[in-house]
């Protein structure tokens, strides 16, 4: 080739290459319509309409924006040390992160679900699951703190977790890994999955009045991998529905080996039927299980550990009438039930069609045994049987399906990364738009209870590239918010969030905000370490033990001085912030603490452990900017060779003892 | 004494024993970091509101915190209020405009007192400063208004009688009026007789 040729096919192929850019469809800066910034804008010192509960996937926490703005209003600690918080760091607190396996300070936070009475949201509590080491929290949504946490025996990755009743009479946890049941008997060889792996089912029952988790019941089945779960609700109330993968039962490369069936199965769920068979006695008592049971106390400000032995097991092939598998195509994931409970929407994430089942023929085939088998004993129902249609072309890979409560639903698709609005009764798709990038879950502001607020979508994504400033490798994933109030959803609004975005829900602010604890009662403190006042404040010695009772209030500690603690001793700064005054936090640190800080609230007394290495004056002050003199909000304490006998004592604003004054 | 002014003087005279147990002036404070506002509220036998809150405020700029047990008034308060309540009910039973009209000089010099008072107070609050406050600002005292607004500070300070003063304040002008139509009446009644002799 000589260079003039060369020069000349050099410049074609450019020109074509250019030509081809041209053709590009647009990007997302055309998607934003011009009145979006007005639909989204939440002016200063106006609130949002909705609280946005997000998961925070795997920073184990929860975080809470609101919408429309994009706002982020507050990060909940839940499964994972929070050093902004103290979570897991004061001595109070850590007994929050203790399970089976001793103190877990990190999880996998997927699903969140807002606690629901008669179908609807009642703003009383949200609950999330831990997927690593299986767990279900509460969230009080008067403190905006995780109240409880129950681990869960007999699991491996709680990621059909915690979907909930619709009187939030249970709330449940699948088993995404099916394992050996707990105890001696799970030392097996792994490829003895079809004989020793069983997959349970955790029903966790909650307290009407407080709100407090036990669990109730498991249901054992064959080993297979629960994906997500849904509960009945209006004539299918009294149901639940688990998607199942991996029914290959493989226990090695599942990416290929448990994606070679055509239809899993969706589990179909008795769980009345399971009441009554516990009443009957036709439960299996196990016993010498353990698993943690964490409460947090707002009275002594306390959290506490019990652990349980023993659960009660149902059998489900031994059962009849407690469950039954519904055939759905490749693999599927979401599996939610329409605002009236007739429709059950399958998403299998490999499929080519959004299956949508029947309560109504389900309820008729069972009647009528119209099965095609049983697998590991439970009867499978014909597909047809229970088949209402089938959304033909709709997209690649949907994941889950919310409702907007006008008789749609929008399904996201992560492969195709689009949302696709289509109707329930003639399953045509009526609108798609697409989503930046790969959208995981989506949600519909009460978009899984029986009157979905039909305005926005917000669709989860996992990959984000180009749509922020670059921060290096790691980038923020995002929320993508779209209104859905007309005919096409138009995109409104980005914006980052905490973590991994998994499920979220949304409920109206009003429904929450007036129910905010302001400051906790320094009359109603029940610490044990609680100093009401400064005449309680005070310092003892238990042995080798130094308790340190301080109060804080603006903008002093009492005591602020310290003496006589002796290398050797463990010191315990029980700081109780005596402000009953809203916002008006004190933090609290000491130099060379191995853990973190204490951030307290009005009234509220929090303990930090430290254990000083040194010989020394060592300062310790507020750490949280609480008033014109908050940087004279400090203290000293001193720390001495056992052999000097220095006298245990404290003051504040007079030095003691008298005469070693400067 | 017409029935009118009597049943004026002894609904006066109930209305002013829920004053005992009403709020009867409020201290408003505002800044910018208190949108919602504190407020103080004087009893006739004690002081609510956010007390405590005020008090832990007060400490920067060094003035005494308020404890209801440091004013005497809150002992005797109760008992001059239910002087007059009875006073108002009794005249105006007994239908004594002689008395109607001591009741009258009596309840004005009450009121005077206790403004005179009220204000005494607040200029010592105001000015006792502890000379170790943190904050010092030259020539500045803290008195709160008798009545209406002024700034403090950071502070914006709101004066105003309380749902018990209001009433206490229209008990007065109900009085006022009726000793001014009684002393009226009585007046053109005795020119009448008088013309008639």
């Amino acid at each position: 080739m000589t260079f003039t040729k060369y020069i000349l096919t050099s410049l074609m192929a450019s020109a074509m290459l250019s030509t081809f850019h041209a053709c590009k469809p647009k990007g997302a800066g055309s998607a934003v319509s011009g009145d979006a910034a007005e639909k989204v804008y939440v002016a200063p010192g106006k609130y949002d309409e909705f609280y946005n509960f997000v998961s925070g996937g795997f920073s184990g926490q929860l975080s809470v924006y609101g919408l429309p703005s994009g706002r982020l209003l507050r990060v909940i600690p839940v499964f994972s040390l929070d050093p902004e918080k103290g979570w897991g760091f004061s001595e109070e607190t850590k007994p929050m992160l203790e399970t089976s396996h001793g103190n877990v300070p990190w999880d996998d936070l997927h699903h969140v679900q807002l606690s629901k009475t008669d179908g609807n949201y009642d703003g009383r509590w949200v609950f999330v699951n831990a997927n690593n080491t299986p767990r279900i929290a509460r969230i009080d949504l008067t403190t905006f703190r995780t109240a409880e946490v129950l681990e869960l025996p007999n699991s491996g990755g709680n990621h059909s977790s915690p979907y909930i009743t619709e009187n939030t009479e249970y709330v449940v946890a699948g088993t995404r890994f099916s394992v050996p049941l707990d105890g001696e008997s799970g030392d097996v060889p792994i490829n003895t999955f079809k004989k020793n792996f069983r997959g349970t089912l955790s029903f966790v029952s909650v307290s009407k009045d407080n709100g407090n988790m036990e669990l109730a019941f498991q249901i054992e089945t064959p080993g297979v991998n629960y994906d997500l779960s849904r509960a009945g609700k209006g004539t299918s109330h009294g149901w639940f529905f688990f998607s199942t993968y991996n029914t290959e039962q493989a226990n090695t490369l599942l990416e290929v080996n448990a994606s070679k069936n055509d239809k899993d199965f969706i589990l179909a769920v008795n769980w009345k039927k399971a009441e009554e068979y516990l009443k009957a006695g036709r439960g299996r008592k196990v016993t010498g299980l353990k698993y943690a049971h964490n409460t947090y106390d707002e009275k002594s400000h306390t959290a506490k550990t019990t652990f349980n032995t023993e659960t009660v097991v149902l059998k489900a092939e031994e059962l009849e009438g407690l469950c039954y598998y519904i055939p759905c195509p490749k693999s599927p994931h979401g599996v939610d039930v329409d605002p009236t409970g007739e429709y059950i929407v399958g998403s299998g994430k490999l499929a080519a069609v959004i299956p949508v089942f029947s309560f109504a023929k389900m309820q008729k085939a069972i009647q009528e045994k119209q099965f095609e088998g049983k697998f590991g004993g439970i009867p499978i129902i014909k597909y047809e049987s229970a088949l209402y249609g089938e959304v033909q072309k709709p997209g690649l890979g949907p994941l889950h399906t919310e409702f907007d409560g006008k008789g749609n639903a929008i399904t996201s698709f992560f492969v195709s990364s689009e949302l696709v609005k289509w109707n329930i009764k003639d399953l045509k798709v009526l609108d798609r738009t697409p989503t930046f990038y790969s959208t995981g879950h989506l949600m519909i502001p009460g978009g899984d209870t029986k009157n979905p607020d039909g305005k926005y979508v917000i669709a989860y994504n996992k990959i984000t590239k180009d749509r922020f400033l670059p921060t290096g490798p790691e980038l923020a994933q995002s929320a993508q918010l779209f209104d859905i109030s007309g005919d096409k959803m138009q995109l409104l609004l980005d914006f980052p969030t905490i973590g991994e975005p998994h499920y979220a829900q949304a409920i109206k602010a009003e429904k929450v905000k007036d129910k905010s604890v302001k400051i906790f009662k320094i009359e109603e403190n029940t610490s044990p370490y609680v100093a009401k006042g400064d005449k309680d404040a005070r310092v003892e010695r238990k042995g080798n033990q130094i308790h340190v009772y301080l109060t804080s209030i603006r903008s002093h500690f009492m005591p602020d001085n310290i003496e006589g603690v002796q290398l050797g001793d463990e010191v315990y700064f029980h700081v109780t912030n005596i402000e009953q005054d809203w916002d008006m936090p004190h933090g609290f640190a000491v130099k060379g603490a191995k853990n973190g800080e204490l951030l307290i609230m009005p009234g509220e007394t929090q303990t930090l452990k430290w254990i000083p290495d040194r010989v020394g004056v060592f300062p310790f002050y507020c750490t949280d900017f609480c008033s014109a003199l908050h940087q004279e909000m400090q203290g000293y304490i001193r720390i001495s060779k056992k052999e000097n006998n220095v006298p245990l004592i404290y003051s504040l604003g007079t030095n003691q003892p008298q005469e070693k004054t400067n | 004494m017409s029935a009118v002014h009597r049943i004026l003087l002894i609904l006066s005279g109930l209305a002013l024993v829920a004053v005992i147990f009403l709020p009867i002036w409020r201290i408003e404070l505002d800044a910018a970091q208190y949108p919602e506002g504190l407020e103080l509220q004087i009893y006739s036998n004690k002081l609510a509101g956010q007390v405590d809150i005020i008090n832990g405020l007060n400490h920067y700029i060094g003035m005494k915190t308020l404890h209801a047990e440091d004013f005497i008034e809150f002992t005797v308060l109760p008992y001059i209020i239910l002087f007059f309540a009875l006073a108002f009910l009794f005249i105006g039973l007994l239908r004594n405009r002689k008395l109607l009209y001591g009741l009258f000089f009596c309840f004005l010099l009450f009121g005077i007192a206790a403004l005179v008072d009220f204000y005494i107070w607040e200029y010592n609050y105001g000015h006792q400063l502890d000379p170790n406050a943190p904050i010092k600002v030259p020539g500045m005292s803290y008195q709160p208004p008798l009545i209406g607004y002024k700034q403090l500070l950071n502070f914006g300070a709101y004066s105003i009688p309380d749902i018990g003063g209001w009433i206490f304040i229209l008990c007065g002008i109900i009085l006022a009026y009726c000793t001014v139509r009684e002393w009226q009446n009585n007046k053109t009644l005795k020119l009448k007789s008088y013309e008639k002799l």
